[in-house]
């Protein structure tokens, strides 16, 4: 199994989203994350896809990928030339002071920002990797997370792409 | 620029990509569009139920090679459609379907008639248009033909809610388009065709693998080229099938599920096999595991998805069928010379065939399937176009009944919709009324479809339905019979209707035979004959068809008897 992050360039348009996220289901294509949003074009937009799978099973994610015809261009990415961000926000229950300075510190140290407090609970807003959201996640779990919320995976490949 | 309504708009797009013929049916979403079909030269037939318009459109666009074109209603209209683009998605073939939406402000509202097409159709169509405005229609018709015939060919929806089809604005039609996100591999890469010849001319046991791109290629020449200057033989897929003469020495006919007994055997023996416009789908190759562990595969695809979809392959080219093979052809001109005289694998390909055919134990019976095949083969000039229902009639036809000439037969082979096969020949006798059109049948299948009875005599498109009627639903019973212990269930038809009164009730001509003699003057009858015939051939309904191979398991597990 190897975790690919696969990002492709579709037409910005109504139904696209459907028609890609329609043929992972009908395909059997079992996805990690998924995440969608403008480019630089404003007829474009950009899905982020990342899935945990054989080569080949990604091999056949990227070919069905550019068989869709609102599909402009496919690219994987490799991991280790790319730069690749999730944001997460964590509400975290947190009732007396002690905790919420407890939390508020290992904020600091993920170099996250506490973006709203309450009487019972505080919220983290933490950007990076998966692994890293993970890492915080499994840190702050014993204070009870209350809700959680995570974008999916944004990527760019590192350097200038002429295309 | 000129001033049309939406549906004028459709007339005139559909007339300039040289439309002749609609299959469909009117509804309340798609009255403006038939009242401006009144207002062209474009012929209209109308069907008794959509689903038979799709096959119909999908027939004629196999037959023609290009986009057959069904219209229907919004909501009922639409979803009957289904099967039938289902049904040319999953076999590439190139279907333009038309519907009628709701009104574009009650969209979304769970209005009279009203159904997601689009939503439903996305995953067994290549694409979906619905336009919004007058002014998309010319350019989303142009692109819809031009999505279902190129590439790989294949269904197309083109949604119209009805005031678009109403509505009256300045339209243009555009010359060219291009699609950003659409443009089909047609000429192969050299380096890949290369690789391909390396491996074609160190082979000792080279096999072909020709399959449904070669149909759609056109391809019969270039494959038979091949095949002769290498000396290499021939199986087919059953959507292959007829895409290589069934009477030449280097066929071996269809693997598969019920493929040729010699077929299924001698592909496993081949060390490279040359796959050509095939998907190796289970129904062909059995378990894809098991299939082709020691062979080298090469594999000639138009559609880039289908290279490792199913099978690792040694050497992919990505191309047209008939480019890539002319491609291989001329790089192995220049390497050799014409293969002449028999080597030990031609020779042991004959002795394997031969066997086979000597062991070869028809039912006992007068007349069986293989004999009224045998005979229809005897009787029907080679250029007729052959098509099929589904089921034990589609099998026996792919094991006992040889296509001469290529590209002269079509079925449902990868959706396997029972009901095909009689639209679909009322689609091809549109598209080819000069040659005789036979639907191989049996009697479950025809049942489905047999309204078209209506279409085939009143718009005068007179074909042959040989009706191998087993007074059940044949291939299921079999499936009971063998895993099932005859627990037999759901399977007694009980030879209801009448079929010979059945089509005399349509106006028909039905003629029953009981005998191989009754049958030799049915099949005469039928072919002088100037509206549809029905054959209906009483066969055993303990008549199996084999080889098999049981689902999930490999080819070399085939059984060939009870």
């Amino acid at each position: 199994m190897v975790w690919n992050i696969i990002s492709a360039l579709v037409e910005n348009k109504p139904g696209v989203l459907f028609r890609v996220s329609n043929m992972f289901r009908a395909r059997n294509f079992n996805i990690e994350s998924l995440s969608v949003g403008p480019t630089e074009q404003s007829d474009l937009s950009r899905i982020t896809v990342t899935i945990d799978s054989d080569e080949h099973v990604a091999e056949q994610l990227v070919k069905q990928l550019r068989k869709l015809i609102d599909v402009v261009d496919v690219t994987q990415l490799a991991t280790d030339n790319t730069v690749y961000r999730e944001l997460a926000l964590l509400k975290l229950k947190a009732v007396d002071p002690t905790s919420k300075m407890e939390i508020i510190n290992l904020a600091n140290v993920f170099r996250g920002k506490v973006v709203d407090v309450s009487k019972s609970s505080v919220m983290v807003e933490i950007t990076g990797t998966p692994d890293k959201i993970d890492a915080f996640r499994r840190l702050v779990e014993h204070y009870g997370v209350v809700q959680l919320a995570r974008t999916g995976v944004s990527a760019l490949p590192r350097g200038v792409v002429y295309e | 620029m000129v001033e049309l309504s939406g549906s004028q708009a459709l007339m005139r797009a559909l007339e300039k990509e040289g439309v002749d013929t609609v299959f469909g049916m009117p509804g309340g979403a798609n009255l403006p569009m038939y009242d401006e079909l009144t207002r062209t030269n474009i012929r209209h037939i109308l069907v008794r139920h959509e689903q038979s318009a799709a096959h119909m459109a999908d027939g004629y666009g196999r037959i023609k090679r290009k986009a057959g074109v069904c219209f229907a209603t919004s909501g009922p209209g639409a979803t009957n459609l289904v099967t039938g683009i289902g049904t040319a998605y999953m076999d590439s073939a190139p279907v333009v379907a038309v519907t009628g939406q709701v009104p574009r402000a009650m969209i979304g509202k769970d209005a009279f008639q009203e159904c997601d097409i689009i939503g439903i159709c996305s995953s067994i169509t290549k694409y979906c248009f619905q336009p919004r405005s007058v002014a998309e229609v010319p350019e989303m018709v142009k692109k819809g033909f031009y999505i279902a015939e190129s590439g790989r060919p294949g269904p197309v929806l083109i949604d119209i809610p009805k005031d678009v089809q109403q509505e009256v604005a300045d339209v243009t039609f555009p010359e060219i388009i291009r699609v950003r996100g659409y443009s089909p591999h047609v000429d192969p890469d050299i380096e890949q065709v290369g690789k391909a010849v390396e491996l074609l001319l160190n082979a000792e046991r080279p096999m072909i693998m020709a399959g449904g791109g070669v149909h759609i290629s056109g391809a019969f020449h270039e494959l038979q080229a091949l095949a002769e200057l290498l000396m290499i033989p021939v199986v087919t897929t059953f959507k292959g099938k007829g895409a290589f003469p069934e009477n030449h020495p280097l066929a071996l006919g269809p693997i598969g599920m019920h493929g040729h007994e010699e077929a299924n055997k001698l592909i496993l023996e081949a060390d490279v096999l040359l796959a050509i416009g095939a998907r190796f789908s289970d129904r062909s190759v059995g378990k894809f595991d098991e299939f082709g562990q020691k062979m080298k595969i090469i594999h000639i695809d138009i559609d880039p998805a289908e290279i490792g979809k199913n099978k690792s392959v040694d050497a992919p080219v990505v191309g047209d069928v008939k480019a890539s093979l002319r491609a291989l052809v001329k790089m192995l001109t220049k390497r050799i010379a014409k293969k002449h005289g028999e080597s030990t694998w031609i020779k042991h390909i004959k002795e394997v065939r031969d066997a086979v055919h000597s062991n070869f134990k028809d039912h006992p019976r007068e007349i069986t399937a293989r004999k009224s095949l045998m005979k229809l083969r005897e009787l029907l000039p080679p250029e007729s176009i052959v098509t099929t229902e589904v089921g034990q009639c589609q099998m026996w036809t792919s094991l006992f009944f040889d296509i001469i000439q290529p590209g002269t037969f079509f079925s449902s082979t990868g959706l396997g919709t029972m009901g095909f096969g009689f639209p679909a020949s009322i689609g091809a006798k549109a598209a080819k009324p000069d040659v005789h059109v036979v639907d191989i049948a049996g009697d479950g299948s025809f049942n489905m479809t047999e309204n078209s009875l209506a279409v085939s005599v009143l718009d005068n498109l007179p074909v042959i339905v040989f009706l191998m009627n087993n007074f059940s639903l044949g291939m299921v019973a079999q499936w009971q019979r063998l895993f099932y212990d005859r627990r037999y269930i759901g399977i007694d038809l009980k030879n209801v209707p009448d079929y010979v009164k059945l089509a005399e009730s349509y106006g028909a001509q039905g003629i029953r035979a009981q005998s191989m003699d009754e049958l030799d003057k049915a099949i005469r009858v039928a072919l002088k004959s100037d509206v549809a015939t029905v054959i209906d051939i009483h066969i055993d309904p303990e008549e199996d068809v084999f080889p098999f191979v049981a689902p999930g398991t490999g080819l070399k597990d085939m059984i060939t008897a009870a």
